[in-house]
């Protein structure tokens, strides 16, 4: 107290900090600057959805590839700031992962969904119907030939063959085929394109995927399914045939927004029900009017991601840019497809590598779980500090209180998120903390049992153990510092959680708890030391 | 109050004894992992892992019986799928896992939407009038294969090389035998906790590998304490035997030694009895690794160096260089 010692000022500048991060936790009503600084809590605790997203750069160029992984994070933080999630961390991890973590999401799927999407818009022209007639009658020319190549297509016909040979008939329970191929027995012409019954779509997907099938699809060309409808698996799905040439793209656009239909619209596609209306920048509007205008009478299918949305004739010229995407959407849907058109295109595809998704419940079950076990192995820890050592015991405790309140504003301060391991090592941090305590009271004990008197016994016993802690602490922090180099997401959390409780816990026994010791216990010539 | 005052007991003389019961425990634990080899989780393997809690909020609705479940997943393309119950049977909370297959090299990104299909098609009556996303499911895990096998090969290095760099720092502080010996102990507590795993079929989650690396770091927090005594006794009282000197220091450290894995324990028996479900392995991991560290702290690491050091007689040559340094 008389003199300045860097003791006493590094104790206040703890006591301070601890205070400071501490208080958003405790006081509700704290200036802005102050309370954002408050301890964040982990998806586990919080409930939420991470997504690890590996980034597939193979099929771009080296110096491409090098700013794909940033871009792409780019663009699904953008989507995500417009998909409204508070607090998404995005993550570069290693060389091409992407880590997303979406605290308090609950619709998984969506953000899922909203994350992966890629959204190629494209806008061709739909054959004419003898056009499409000659596309699907070489498509089965040439499977024919090559029948082998296409196991699901070889079963299939070998099963016709079989059917059409016992019964000697030509009925066929597909109804009025549109070739005589196999290919083109699994469609059937429609009102205006072509139609595939619901059990053959599976099928025809596959097809569709395979690139064996797309070389037998003639140059030019293109087949594509339309939208599924997701309110029954039993729909049939129309198939059409598009002319490969792409007359408008997504870098054509400039603005997607959610429309709303009037229920008075004549239009039934719109009726009530959300499209999505895209604006063209000024060199896609005059593309989009020189396609109208050379297309006259023909249909221009909107295509995104391979699946034809719509497909409207055209009837006349159009100027301005302006288009509609319609196809029976839910607002919801209509809101990412929206978010993620304009957002633009992911530079390399991704997938997810993992993904973990943690119910609300769950983690607010953990935190009360959590501190129930931290609280009762606290007052346990405590009660016998305090009937074991006494007055040191009570010193200890008061330190220990402080440690866990150290744990937490650091944390805070670091920007570390509270998690499960991490709440267990705070726990782990309680039972381990009174270590540094106990290692300095039996040597103080020791030196009192050897008879010096308190204050030397004390000085003996802190210069003593003082080389034992660090060289024990020292070894447990390089577990915690490994740990922390290989783990993810919790097991860092729990990491940083044990370092920090290392630091801590030496500091308030080797400065904390002796500053007190030195200060109020050992005064004068006391001869007795209650430890 | 004063436990373990002024004691003495032979350590030293025990540990022939020590040896035989440390012996069994790892060959214990060898054969388990040779037999029933290691239950990895999900987080390791790649697949999907979901917890659903299925108790109706209408009481009259029967409960979900585990069979029911099982022939439900089974009948919907899920032959495989591996079905506990999580908590109480009256939960009705259940862990489903499906574990792709190591040929497959790609587990399907739909598996988790066709699991949480099947349950709303099934059982609807479950889960009606509560939020499938936010009630219903309580997690899910979907792992890639390319991930789960790094995660393993991970975890394998990060246990290593945590003790390789323990060894460097208790060579540069003590002396090497000191360093190898403790890691041996290490090693031993480690081998045998992963051996009570593999013998209860106990899954090895990410948890149980942190769980793992802080008995590591706890376990020769007391190993280096009790060394840390033989450095200081060494030098005080230089003409008794090298054994002498060892029991003296661990029985001086016993009460410390005691003292402070009670308290760990202590807490580590909370986290396990209050801590709920999650953390019950981790607990588990933890209590075993504070029990088992502590003993071989006492038994086997110190007894180790006095018997190698003995045997290569480098006796004098230790015990001069750790009593040089500070």
């Amino acid at each position: 107290m008389k003199k300045f010692s860097w003791r006493g000022l590094s104790i206040i500048i703890f006591i301070c900090v601890t205070a400071f991060y501490l208080a958003p936790l405790a006081i509700p009503n704290l200036p802005e600057w102050w309370a954002k600084n408050k301890l964040k809590l982990g998806l586990d605790l919080k409930g939420g959805m991470q997504i690890l997203l590996e980034v597939d750069t193979s099929e771009l160029s080296v110096a491409d590839a090098r700013g794909a992984v940033d871009q792409n994070i780019k663009i699904i933080r953008e989507r995500i700031d417009q998909f409204g999630v508070a607090e998404p961390s995005i993550q570069k991890l290693g060389e091409n992962r992407i880590m997303v973590q979406l605290p308090g999401v609950s619709d998984y799927q969506a953000a899922e969904n909203l994350i992966k999407q890629t959204a190629m818009l494209e806008f061709k022209i739909v054959a004419q119907p003898e056009e499409a007639k000659r596309v699907l009658d070489t498509i089965d020319a040439n499977i024919n030939a090559n029948l082998s190549f296409f196991p699901a297509l070889e079963a299939l016909d070998k099963q016709d063959k079989a059917i059409l040979a016992d019964t000697l008939a030509s009925a066929d329970s597909l109804g009025n085929p549109a070739g005589s191929g196999v290919f083109s027995s699994l469609i059937r012409p429609g009102e205006m394109d072509y139609e595939v019954q619901w059990d053959n779509v599976d099928i025809i997907q596959q097809l569709l995927a395979d690139s064996l099938f797309q070389r037998a699809v003639p140059a030019g060309w293109q087949i594509s399914l339309d939208r599924a409808n997701t309110e029954t698996t039993r729909a049939d799905r129309a198939l059409h045939v598009l002319s490969s040439a792409v007359e408008l793209s997504g870098a054509d656009l400039s603005k997607a927004k959610v429309e709303y239909g009037s229920s008075t619209s004549t239009d039934p596609r719109i009726a009530n029900k959300p499209y999505i209306s895209i604006e063209m920048k000024r060199e896609g509007a005059r593309k989009f009017e020189q396609v109208t205008a050379d297309n006259v009478g023909k249909r221009l299918a909107i295509v995104l991601d391979g699946i034809v949305y719509s497909a409207p004739n055209i009837q006349e010229r159009i100027a301005g840019g302006r288009a509609q995407i319609t196809g029976r959407f839910t607002s919801s849907e209509a809101n990412e497809l929206a978010i993620v058109l304009n957002t633009g295109n992911l530079i390399a595809p991704i997938t997810p590598a993992s993904t973990s998704i943690i119910g609300a419940t769950l983690g607010a079950d953990s935190i009360r779980s959590g501190s129930t076990a931290g609280i009762i192995g606290l007052v346990i820890v405590m009660f016998f500090m305090l009937i074991y050592y006494k007055v040191g015991g009570l010193v200890s405790d008061f330190a220990l209180v402080f440690n866990v309140g150290f744990i937490l504003a650091m944390l805070t301060a670091f920007g570390a998120t509270l998690t499960l391991p991490g709440i267990a090592g705070i726990i782990l941090t309680i039972g381990m903390a009174v270590d540094a305590n106990v290692l300095v009271f039996e040597r103080i004990r020791e030196e009192l049992d050897a008879g010096k008197t308190p204050r030397s016994a004390c000085d003996a016993g802190y210069k003593r153990a003082t080389i034992t802690v660090w060289d024990a602490n020292v070894t447990t922090l390089i577990a915690a510092i490994v740990l922390y180099q290989f783990g993810t997401g919790p097991i860092r959390g729990f990491a940083v959680t044990l370092a920090i409780g290392i630091i801590g816990s030496m500091f308030c026994a080797l400065v904390f708890v002796r500053s007190i010791f030195d200060t109020f216990i050992i005064t004068g010539t006391k001869k007795t030391l209650s430890i | 109050m004063r436990l373990m005052q002024n004691t003495n007991i032979n350590f030293v003389g025990m540990r022939k004894g020590a040896y035989v019961i440390s012996g069994i425990l790892i060959l214990a634990a060898i054969i388990g992992l040779a037999v029933r080899g290691l239950n990895w989780s999900i987080d390791f393997t790649s697949g999907v892992a979901a917890k659903v809690d299925l108790k109706a909020l209408d009481t009259s609705v029967a409960p979900i019986q585990i069979d029911e479940l099982r022939t439900v997943l089974k009948n919907n393309g899920f032959p495989e799928a591996e079905i506990q119950h999580v908590g109480i049977v009256d939960d009705a909370t259940f862990m489903i896992k499906i574990k792709s297959a190591e040929s497959k090299d790609e587990v399907s990104g739909d598996t988790k939407t066709a699991i949480i299909e099947i349950i709303k098609t099934n059982f609807p009556k479950h889960i009606e009038g509560r939020d499938m996303n936010r009630d219903v499911i309580e997690e899910i895990y979907e792992v890639g294969p390319k991930v789960g096998g790094e995660l393993r090969t991970d975890a394998i290095l990060a246990v290593v090389i945590s003790l390789i760099l323990m060894i460097i720092y208790i060579w540069f502080r003590f002396e090497l035998t000191f360093g190898l010996m403790a890691i041996a102990a290490l090693a031993h507590d480690v081998i045998i906790i992963i051996g009570v795993f593999a013998l209860t079929g106990k899954e090895i989650t990410i948890q149980i590998i942190a769980a793992l690396l802080t008995i590591v770091g706890y376990s020769i927090n007391d190993t280096i304490v009790i060394f840390d005594r033989v450095r200081e006794d060494l030098k005080i009282r230089r003409k008794d035997p090298v054994g002498q000197v060892f029991n003296y220091s661990i029985n001086e450290t016993l009460s410390r030694t005691v003292i402070t894995s009670g308290t760990t324990l202590i807490t580590a028996l909370a986290l396990y009895f209050f801590g709920g479900t999650v953390l019950h392995d981790f607990a588990l991991a933890i209590s075993l690794g504070v029990i088992i560290g502590t003993y071989s702290s006492i038994f086997v690491a110190s007894n180790l160096v006095v018997d190698l050091t003995h045997a290569t007689h480098k006796e004098k040559q230790a015990m001069q260089h750790l009593t040089k340094r500070k």
